[in-house]
């Protein structure tokens, strides 16, 4: 299973707590990864990507195992310690006042 | 009796206000969707349990709610406001052409018989419709492909459809208003648009006359007269008497036609309701004096309303969506400001007090009137 962290106005909305569960059959990409978060919690759709480019939010990051993904291509493959699930894959809001 | 129910959108959640038919004793209930901006709330005249809400934020975008329970518990529904076909381009802030991008949902206009119906407005500026409660949304593409559509440029705001207005005689008739593009007219259920800005003079757009470009803040109607309707534009009072055919000044007296809001008592059609502000560049009220204007004449002759609302050092704002009107007896008015407070007077705007004075800054004030 991967291990996904959420903020918390999405653990909010999706009715869960700060990190969800999710499998992948086929290879662990940054792209199936959030396929899959919004396939289990379609009330996500449209809050981490834009519901037609699938483009990242301005304002949220992507991290896994302490590397920034946020600028990555959706094909790239997560790294083994997520694979595994022994690190979380962490969507985070980008950090601003208001 | 009779009781009202307040729906406060606020920069930072949502608020419910009731009250029985006296409007004295009011229990606050929120926030609804804390940390999220509410553009607005509103309810369905068919089912007035049935509310729907815009909440949004710049982190994670648009997230529609409804509620089936007067606002008791909220489930979301769909989001996906994609435009119909090519979108094309509008003006930027600089007059250049800037391509169409949904931001938010600024309005919501649920239908008048059906509570599966609503209509939203939305930036950049478009009309869409749900018929399913919410779990489909489908732009009505002829407003946005008008062919002024290339014209039309943001306000300080945004460029967004703030207002839509149903005619309650003809189901086939509504008028929306869009910043900064003026008002605009459908009698075909929203397939074709007219633009309807005809006497309007804006001093700060290259033709002051022109057909499109007025950056209209918001229009009212009363339901027994659907063809007279009034505009409260970045300058200036207006009224019209022939669905938007030709509009007039009445401004009058007003100390400042500049303004966000208006409206009408919910008995009287030739009451109407302003607050002005100061002007386009200080956004707050004359004299630090918190002032509504009321016309019981159609606009022209307007008499400041005063009492219980603060006489000094009074520096907040009133916005479009934030003022409403209930449908007692004695017709409730209703505001809320940018420093979070929102007045209610039951009296047609002769007293007022606050119902609640410590909220985020109000962007929207609704009120449903229950048996």
């Amino acid at each position: 299973m991967i291990r996904v962290e959420l903020p918390q106005h999405l653990q909010t909305l999706a009715r869960v707590g700060r990190e969800v569960e999710v499998s992948i059959d086929g290879p662990v990409t940054l792209g199936a990864v959030l396929d899959a978060v919004e396939a289990r919690y379609p009330v996500l759709q449209g809050t981490i990507r834009d519901h037609v480019s699938k483009k990242r939010r301005p304002f949220l990051r992507f991290f896994a195992c302490q590397d920034d993904l946020s600028l990555e291509a959706p094909d790239l493959l997560l790294p083994e310690p997520v694979v595994r699930g022994v690190e979380p894959f962490m969507i985070v809001g980008a950090i601003a006042g208001g | 009796m009779s009781s009202v129910r307040v729906l406060v959108g606020t920069r930072k959640g949502a608020f419910i206000l009731t009250a029985d038919g006296r409007r004295q004793n009011w229990a606050v209930n929120g926030p609804h969707f804390p940390g999220w901006e509410m553009y607005h709330l509103k309810g369905s005249p068919a089912d007035p349990n049935r509310l729907y809400a815009s909440q949004s934020s710049g982190w994670f975008g648009q997230v529609m709610q409804r509620s089936n329970d007067g606002g008791a518990t909220w489930e979301p529904v769909d989001n996906k406001f994609v435009y119909d076909g090519t979108t094309g381009t509008h003006q930027w802030y600089d007059g250049t052409p800037h391509p169409w991008e949904f931001k938010r949902v600024w309005h919501l206009e649920p239908s008048l018989s059906d509570p599966d119906t609503v209509y939203a407005g939305v930036e950049d500026a478009a009309m869409f419709r749900t018929t399913d409660g919410g779990a489909n949304w489908h732009e009505l593409p002829g407003l946005r492909n008008h062919g002024s559509g290339s014209k039309w440029q943001p306000g300080a705001g945004g460029l967004g459809l703030h207002t839509i207005l149903l005619d309650p005689t003809n189901a086939q008739r509504m008028f929306i208003a869009i910043s900064a593009a003026g008002a605009f007219r459908t009698d075909d259920g929203g397939t074709t648009w007219t633009p309807i800005n005809k006497g309007l003079q804006s001093q700060y757009i290259p033709d002051p006359e022109a057909e499109v470009g007025h950056c209209v803040h918001r229009i009212a109607m009363h339901p027994s007269r659907p063809n007279t309707l009034y505009m409260q534009k970045h300058w200036d009072v207006m009224r019209t008497d022939d669905a938007g055919g030709h509009w007039t000044e009445i401004s009058g007296n007003l100390p400042t036609d500049f303004g966000f809001p208006i409206d009408v008592h919910a008995h009287e059609p030739d009451t109407i309701y302003v607050v002005p502000i100061t002007s386009d560049s200080h956004h707050f009220p004359p004299e630090g004096k918190l002032r509504v204007y009321r016309s019981r004449t159609g606009g022209n002759e307007w008499e400041p309303l005063t009492r219980g609302l603060p006489q000094q050092d009074c520096y907040v704002n009133v916005l479009r969506d934030a003022m409403a009107v209930d449908r007692l007896d004695s017709c409730g008015i209703y505001f809320g400001t940018t420093g979070g407070q929102v007045y209610a007077s039951p009296d047609g705007g002769d007293s007022w007090a606050p119902i609640v004075r410590d909220l985020p800054a109000v962007l929207s004030v609704e009120v449903q009137t229950l048996p």
